[in-house]
């Protein structure tokens, strides 16, 4: 046993010397109550993301769009170490590469809140079929993590032809309750946890109208109708209530653990302030009612998605501090979508509101620059003048907020990470693409170094292998 | 403003449209012609009786023809939709208002969208008002691989949608086609030899010809149906993704050289393009399908018609399996893309004028109806936008629609809820007394 114990001491100091140990659900014991947030792990599945190296590089002679509404006009950004260390119009750094921006942009990486990438991966197949857990209308114990093959290809693409750096995995909107969302930066690992966003706040799922009527009523079973929605909401909301009520009295007073429950774990954390509510949602009418649902049980939605109609209530959404994530123009492919107008987001914008872009698609996510530029053109048409710093806002700063990790990326401001994409023109024009993307101030994409194209594991001696996509 | 088969007809387009064919001139135009030349400046093109009758610089104005002076914008036939099922979708998820999938009828080669079209579906409104003028409608029929006849349609705001009924027959092949035909390639292609058998015995003895209804491969209206396809009177646009499928196509086109075929979709063509380009086969691809979506299109890239146009393979954009119900409009977009590739080493665009080309003339031509539609040649319908910038760049705006020289509306539900929310909040009634 001396012996045993011995080596395994050995082996992990070897691991030590090496590199750093890798970080695994076991690495940390399970918390112990009492005492605030004690009762129990809230992070059993760990980031184990590791930025990549990257050299000291300065990007001179660009237009910047910084993503929180500024710009500069042949500018420059250091960036170092993985972060940004200055932006501005003269940057003098000894030593970094420098890069000339001349005729390009330089932006913050793209941030898409909504993306089903290796829970619904190519191909798609129904053994690939991760993404939606449809066996009951409340099912938030499941973790969208625990779907997410990350050799999926698409991660590949929404990096190289559309600068994503960040990208939120949901479960599908078939449930009421869907489970939880996870944030991944976009670099390929071995596992889900490589690629985990460091400290990112979990989202909870939710979903309103048509999907899950549709496919429990078809059960024969509640809820059948957009009443019985609200009632299996409430009806969750008033069982997690007393759920969290007899955690906090736990982990205040002490005495007999109540029994965990892996579904309320997950609300609860909702009503603790700890994880943010990402809610399907596309009618105004159902959107109102669910934000005077979240007020009725404490908690609050944090983006409303696919809300096609949030133009219809772009005063009541501010008012609730609530934002709007929206496509540029999808429309009729159901009764819900059927309103939808190319000026959402500038109706948004224009009344002081929180929008931003999704994609939900995995070829959408390539394009997310151009979604943005149709939808500021139709607002522009429309007589709301946007600017494209304004714009950029969609992509960058507007869903790292929604995500709760504006504090980290979103924008090109010193300390942040260095997710920065440098485009070849100017990004709302159809002929512009991305020409190298940085994540954490590595360079993971060089449109001109063909090995800086990742390729996954799946599609590695197969047709097409390493090919521009 | 189609050929009017009907008195009835008749009336009712001159009772929705009363405005008919103008003849019209329009000057001062960055004209684009659509046949892959670059586009003149100075240009002017002359529509008379509902054709294009001259185009180009130098072109002389008729007198008595109405004058538009495009003030130097771009001018351009419209979009030639090369595969879409406008018209026939009000709503994808709502199965009354669509009319693409007949999954439950017996029939299956002899089902016609055309009767199914309605030209006051909101799709044809929005698509028409970014300049899409034309499109190519297909039915989606589940049951078998012949999906059915599809049309020709315009976008034009009249109760005659149809310009050409019957114009070809849509067969799926590869992955869909091998399910419904039984559960592999295999089945697939003996179902569709079988059919070609069967319509052609049908076409020597129509009268002998047993129908045996459901319980027939063929009844004897999806026969009838066949007889201009096996002999060559109408394409038989094949949808097919894999390079191996591809050249199976190819070689039932060898056996039976009679038959006209058109590939569509056609992902992994770019590997295979030279056999393509042998055969002298027309291809209506998918722009921007980059991800290995299936195991038949492993290798997808968007280089893939810009691969195959260089191989000499007649080609254009269409929108298969692909918000092809109301987005028919993405088309420019999808061009523009191509565009952009050629600015990325080791990708394969078009050059601007081939892309659009690739969205006017060039679908039209892979349906064997160039000298009709999409380009501005002398002789074409009068399909034709003014834009106020590149047709191509995002978020350019159709300015003036002209579909067989009659100018049409432009507004539609969208520009309406937008006028009614520009300022959301509810004033001293309700939005519903807003209009």
């Amino acid at each position: 046993m001396a012996g045993g114990a011995l080596s395994l001491v050995t082996s992990l100091a070897a691991c030590t010397a090496g590199g750093e140990k890798p970080k695994t659900a076991s690495a940390e014991p399970a918390a112990k109550g009492p005492g605030k947030g004690k009762g129990y792990n809230h992070d059993p599945f760990p980031s184990t993301y590791k930025a990549y190296p990257g050299v000291p590089t300065l990007v001179t002679n660009v237009t910047i769009l910084d993503g929180e509404g500024g710009r500069i006009d042949g500018g420059s950004v250091l960036f170092r170490d993985g972060k940004i260390v200055s932006v501005g119009k003269d940057i003098a750094a000894e030593g970094a590469t420098v890069i000339d921006g001349q005729g390009k942009y330089l932006t913050p990486g793209v941030i898409d809140i909504h993306s089903h990438l290796g829970d619904y991966p190519s191909p798609g197949v129904q053994a690939n079929s991760d993404g939606n857990e449809i066996t009951n209308p409340v099912t938030a114990e499941v973790w969208a993590e625990h779907s997410v093959w990350p050799q999926d290809p698409g991660f590949a693409r929404a990096l190289t032809n559309g600068g994503v750096t960040t990208l939120q995995i949901l479960p599908g909107s078939a449930n009421l309750f869907g489970g939880r969302s996870v944030v991944l930066k976009n670099v390929y690992a071995r596992t889900p946890q490589g690629m985990k966003f460091p400290g990112a706040p979990y989202g909870l799922k939710m979903a309103c109208g048509e999907n899950p009527k549709r496919v429990y009523g078809g059960k024969g079973r509640s809820p059948f109708t957009r009443m019985g929605n609200i009632a299996v909401d409430r009806q969750t909301w008033a069982k997690a209530v007393e759920y969290d009520r007899r955690w906090d009295k736990y982990e205040e007073k002490g005495g007999e653990a109540p029994t965990r429950d892996i579904q309320m774990d997950t609300l609860r954390g909702v009503l603790d302030g700890e994880i943010l509510v990402q809610n399907h949602c596309y009618r105004a009418d159902e959107m109102a009612l669910v934000m005077d649902m979240a007020k009725e049980f404490g908690y609050r939605v944090t983006a409303f998605h696919h809300a096609v109609e949030a133009y219809k209530i772009a005063d009541l959404l501010k008012a609730n501090s609530t934002c709007a994530a929206v496509w540029a123009d999808w429309y009729g492919f159901k009764m819900e979508a059927y309103d939808a107008i190319g000026e959402n987001l500038a109706i948004l914008e224009k009344e002081g509101a929180c929008a931003m872009i999704h994609s939900d698609d995995a070829n959408g996510i390539q394009r997310l620059n151009q979604e943005v530029a149709k939808a500021r053109q139709s607002g522009i048409r429309a007589g709301f003048p946007i600017s494209e710093e304004t714009a950029w806002k969609w992509l960058a700063i507007n869903p790292a907020r929604a995500l709760g990790i504006d504090q980290q990326t979103g924008s090109l401001k010193p300390g942040k990470m260095a997710d920065v994409v440098l485009w070849n023109g100017n990004p709302f024009s159809v002929y512009t693409r991305p020409q190298m993307v940085w994540v954490d101030g590595a360079l993971l994409y060089d449109a001109n170094n063909p090995k800086l194209r990742p390729v996954s594991d799946f599609e590695l001696g197969q047709p097409g292998e390493g090919d521009v996509k | 403003m189609k050929k009017l088969l009907l008195g009835a007809a008749a009336a009712a387009i001159a009772f929705a449209t009363p405005v008919l064919a103008q003849d019209v001139a329009i000057t001062n135009a960055k004209l684009v012609i659509g046949d892959g030349t670059a586009p003149v400046e100075g240009g002017t093109v002359v529509i008379r009786n509902g054709r294009v009758v001259a185009a180009g610089s130098g072109v002389a104005v008729p007198s008595g023809v109405r004058v538009i002076d495009a003030q130097g914008k771009w001018v351009s036939p419209g979009i030639f939709a090369g595969f879409s099922r406008l018209g026939i979708v009000e709503v994808d998820a709502v199965d009354e208002t669509n009319d693409a999938n007949s999954g439950s009828s017996p029939f299956n080669a002899a089902l016609d969208v055309s009767p199914a079209v309605n030209p006051r579906s909101t799709p044809i409104a929005l698509n028409r008002a970014e300049g899409v003028t034309r499109a190519v409608v297909a039915p989606d029929n589940s049951s078998s691989i012949f999906r059915g006849q599809g049309a020709i349609i315009d976008l034009g705001a009249d109760m005659s949608a149809v310009s050409q009924p019957r114009a070809f027959q849509f067969l799926e092949y590869g992955e869909s086609g091998a399910g419904e035909a039984g559960g592999s390639r295999s089945a697939a292609i003996a179902t569709l030899r079988n059919a070609l058998f069967e319509a052609r015995d049908y076409s020597r003895n129509p009268g002998r010809y047993i129908d045996r209804g459901k319980e027939a491969f063929l009844t004897r209206a999806d026969a009838d149906a066949l007889v201009p396809v096996i002999t060559g009177r109408v394409p038989l646009l094949v949808h097919v993704e894999r390079a191996s499928d591809i050249l199976v196509i190819l070689d039932l086109k060898r056996e039976m050289p009679s038959l006209r075929i058109v590939l569509v979709g056609v992902t992994e063509g770019w590997t295979v393009a030279r056999e393509i380009a042998a055969a002298n086969v027309p291809v209506i691809a998918t722009a921007l399908a980059d991800l290995p979506s299936s195991f038949e299109s492993l290798a997808a890239t968007q280089s893939n018609i810009g691969r195959m146009k260089a191989a000499g393979v007649l080609v254009g954009i269409g929108m298969i399996n692909d918000e092809d119900a109301r987005q028919a409009r993405l088309v420019k977009q999808y061009a523009g893309n191509l565009v952009a590739l050629n600015r990325i080493p080791g990708a394969s665009g078009l050059n601007w004028n081939d892309a659009f080309a690739a969205i006017s003339s060039k679908p039209a031509e892979a349906m064997g109806l160039g000298g009709d539609y999409g380009s501005l040649r002398p002789g074409r319908r009068g399909d034709v936008v003014i834009w106020d910038g590149d047709p191509l760049e995002l978020g350019t705006a159709a300015l003036t629609v002209i579909i067989d020289g009659v100018e049409q509306p432009l507004s539609n539900r969208q520009t309406r809820l937008r006028d009614r929310y520009w300022d959301p909040k509810e004033k001293a009634l309700p939005k519903a007394y807003e209009r």
